[in-house]
């Protein structure tokens, strides 16, 4: 009886991944525990592993054909004439199988979420015209930053949990300990606390560390160094000891990974004197604001996507290309409402501002990029043209960012508004496991359409 | 008190012990593991070889600690010191016998809240830190920092932290700035009993000596937790064995005596700036104030305070020896009398230094403009 080979999911967000290599071929007999091919996924190359005694029979996929879905018959495996359910499992036991009733279980909740947005975004006016673009993922751009701020300040170094020999967790340090060296890119423990704190330390004796925390969910066992030792040290020594870091890795909800891993600290940080909290979307704003970040004088909280790291973006082929810290970013222009958003939101919004204007709703998009300082103006110049004003973001709802902004736009565009400011969050809860309840918790696209229409009394 | 300040006999060497089975762990590097040798050689001798200037300038800076921080509790009664004031008497052989020992050039020092005494070591101007402690635009921090909250990178120093424990992952980052820079320079990271029990502390000790880090790591044992004696606190109240799990040697030495503080800081200065890592000190000592000037020490007897006053003072000791040699009582009521007029001095200034200008309130929160 024939089994089918599929495509493994090997991540949790993965959704396709490159054959890379077969290391079997027709007519081989295989064992349980033989490792049929080498699949690369955005993070890393994994091998993928037979549970199934048998002969290989097609192999439908070739080898180095990237692109190939999550679920995709990739092989037949002519089998020994048993009657067990048919399947193929990747190598770590710990990951999922790609087995029968994938689709019900392991379907990103929030293919939404990372569908790349449809929308042509505005050109950032930062950028001189006629730069040539290329197109880099963001997780490139974030490398990329990094690397050139290595190369142009000795003092500059990577630590974090696996972030030289693994290459990091999310890839996002790959190649930097090759190039650097173990001096400047160290691995660390797995002590948060700890490392934060030496991190801080080692700012506070001249040196600009970044300290990678694999999500910003372990942050919280550092948040007393970011906090009480980084962010009020030159207050409290009257200007004489500065915290050069920079705290940077995944914020936000990734993908079915339950509660504990799926939280946005944006807030968080945001109400926080002496630290600077940037949070970009794209793979311009990622690169330029990762540079601007490791040049501040400040510490810098810098909160970026694990669902965004493997989208592709315009960047600008540029020397040095460094963005101003604390300046929203028009999106897109509109002069009906305005939505707010940061982060995944952006894409989100830049969704609905789409599908809003084909019935005949002319969205302005703004991206905040930077939460604190917060760019108060470029919201209010905003909602001094359109009047009306919601906020997307990927986060609860209560002491948000859209709580903020909505007191902005209270207290200093009131005359401005035509209709109450609607934001538009995750649900109150902890984020939940099961597919359908977590794509009910997150926000998504057809919320903020309702939101905007909602504002613009156009239900 | 709950551990006397004095000698202890060295645990006899055992044989090492079996190795249990494990799954692919691999095997230590060095089976020579002596993380009792530096004890052993402050014990050899243990007393620093000090001529009489040495000991005349021991006496001075830690009677200034003394007579400041006496005056601080003074100003702190009369409402011109706020918040929470630690005082550092009946220590002062801790800081000024490890501090004399440092390079200035290039050693950095760190501490936690009870941060004066460490800053007068340095023989940082006391106008600006009784200024300080007033709240003054003079002060240090420009009355920004406090008690707890008092820096200065000129000499090194980077504080004066307020978070139990935090000053030791932070030297961490120091020693790894030393390292990094190549400067040899070592940071020496002061935290009481209290802060070793702190999860960071040991997250701190496992990487210092991972990385080879040039720290010394100084545990100012004074024998209370706040109000909490060591036996209440502590499972293991030999705090310089706390290392051991991490392979870095312990120092146990008697807080209460200038010259063998300083002895025991040559040794463990030297191991480190040889590139052997890192090392823990426990430095065995007594605080006769309350924890801050706000804690009426009821959790301890006056007689057990009256008798480390009368038998194991730091500045009784130096006095003595001092008068062994030839100074007289005369002499040394000159020096104090001196110390005394420099204190009232810095007390008047911070006094009658004007507070900070309202405009300082938003200034310093961030170095750059957005």
């Amino acid at each position: 009886m024939a089994i089918e080979l599929k495509m493994p999911a090997l991540s949790p967000t993965m959704e396709e991944g490159t054959l890379a290599k077969w290391l079997v071929k027709e007519g081989d007999q295989i064992a349980p525990g033989d490792i049929l091919a080498e699949i690369e996924t955005d993070k890393a190359t994994m091998e993928f592993e037979a549970i199934d005694e048998g002969t290989v029979g097609k192999i439908l996929i070739d080898e180095g054909t990237e692109n190939v879905a999550v679920g995709t018959v990739i092989a037949m495996l002519d089998g020994e004439g048993d009657e067990e359910t048919p399947s193929a499992a990747p190598a770590p036991a710990a990951e999922m199988p790609a087995g029968e009733g994938k689709k019900v279980g392991q379907e990103p909740s929030e293919a939404e979420i990372t569908k790349p947005a449809k929308a042509e975004p505005k050109k950032d006016p930062e950028i001189p015209h006629g730069t040539n673009m290329a197109t880099v993922t963001v997780r490139e751009a974030l490398r990329d930053g990094m690397a050139e701020e290595m190369r142009r300040d000795e003092r500059v170094f990577v630590m974090g949990e696996e972030v030289a020999e693994y290459q990091g967790a999310y890839k996002v340090t790959q190649g930097l300990l090759d190039e650097f060296g173990p001096k400047r890119v160290i691995d660390t423990p797995i002590t948060e606390y700890g490392f934060a704190g030496i991190g801080a330390g080692a700012a506070m004796g001249g040196l600009r560390p970044i300290v990678e925390f694999m999500t910003f969910n372990f942050a919280m066992q550092a948040i007393d160094h970011i906090i009480n030792s980084a962010a009020k040290t030159n207050y409290m020594s009257g200007g004489q000891m500065r915290c050069p870091i920079v705290f940077r890795g995944p914020n936000g909800a990734a993908s079915r990974v339950g509660a504990q891993h799926s939280q946005n600290y944006g807030p968080w940080y945001a109400s926080v004197p002496g630290l600077i909290v940037i949070a970009p979307y794209d793979s311009s704003d990622a690169k330029g604001l990762m540079k601007a970040a490791i040049r501040c004088e400040d510490p810098v909280v810098f909160l970026e996507n694990e669902l965004v790291y493997g989208r592709s973006f315009e960047l600008p082929e540029l020397d040095d290309h460094v963005l101003p810290i604390g300046k929203a970013r028009i999106m897109r222009e509109g002069s009906d409402v305005t939505i707010v958003s940061y982060s995944i939101g952006v894409g989100l919004a830049l969704e609905a501002a789409e599908e809003l204007a084909e019935e005949g709703i002319d969205a302005e998009v703004i991206d905040l990029r930077t939460l604190r300082p917060l760019d108060t103006a470029t919201i209010l110049e905003s909602l001094a043209k359109t009047n009306r004003l919601v906020i997307a973001e990927e986060g609860w709802p209560t002491c948000s960012i859209a709580s903020e902004v909505t007191t902005v736009c209270m207290e200093e565009g009131f005359d401005h508004l035509d209709a109450p400011v609607l934001r538009v969050c995750n649900e109150d809860v902890p984020l939940p496991y099961a597919a359908n309840l977590e794509k009910l918790a997150l926000i998504d696209t057809p919320r903020i359409v309702a939101a905007v229409k909602k504002v613009c009394y156009a239900e | 008190m709950a551990k006397p300040a004095q000698k202890r006999k060295t645990p006899a060497k055992k044989a090492p012990a079996k190795k249990k089975p494990s799954v692919a762990k691999q095997s230590a590097a060095s089976e020579e593991f002596a993380l009792h040798s530096l004890q052993d050689a402050h014990e050899s001798s243990p007393k620093f070889d000090a001529d009489v200037d040495q000991m005349l300038e021991f006496y001075e800076q830690m009677l200034l600690i003394r007579r400041f921080e006496e005056k601080a509790g003074q100003l702190y009664g009369l409402g011109l010191i706020g918040g929470f004031c630690h005082l550092y008497i009946g220590q002062e052989a801790v800081a000024i016998g490890l501090q004399s020992a440092l390079n200035k050039e290039v050693d950095s020092v760190i501490t936690g809240y009870r941060d004066h005494g460490h800053m007068l070591a340095y023989g940082i101007d006391p106008n600006v830190i009784m200024a300080e402690l007033t709240g003054r635009q003079a002060g240090i921090s420009k009355g920004k920092g406090g008690s707890m909250h008092m820096f200065s990178t000129e000499h090194k120093f980077y504080g004066g932290h307020g978070i139990v424990g935090a000053q030791v992952a932070l030297g961490g980052g120091l020693a790894l700035a030393h390292q990094y820079n190549e400067d040899g320079g070592l940071c020496l990271a002061y935290f009481g009993d209290g802060a070793a029990n702190q999860g960071q502390v040991y997250e701190t000790f496992n990487m210092a000596q991972l990385w080879n880090l040039p720290i010394v790591f100084v545990i100012e044992n004074n024998g209370y937790a706040m109000g909490t004696a060591v036996k209440r606190s502590s499972a293991e109240t030999e705090f310089h064995r706390r290392g051991t799990a991490f392979r870095i040697p312990g120092m146990d030495v008697n807080g209460m005596d200038v010259l063998e503080v300083r002895n025991a800081a040559e040794v463990a200065f030297k191991h480190v700036r040889d590139g052997k890592g890192p090392v823990l000190m426990e430095l065995n000592t007594y605080r006769y104030r309350g924890h801050s000037m706000s804690d009426p020490a009821k959790y301890r007897t006056r007689e057990e305070v009256q008798d480390v006053r009368d038998h194991k003072d730091p500045i009784e000791a130096i006095k003595k020896l001092l008068m062994e040699n030839g100074k007289t009582e005369a002499d040394l009521k000159a020096i104090d009398k001196a110390i005394r007029s420099r204190v009232a001095e810095s007390a008047d200034f911070a006094e009658s230094s004007p507070e900070p200008d309202p405009s300082e309130l938003y200034t310093d929160v961030l170095v750059e403009e957005y």
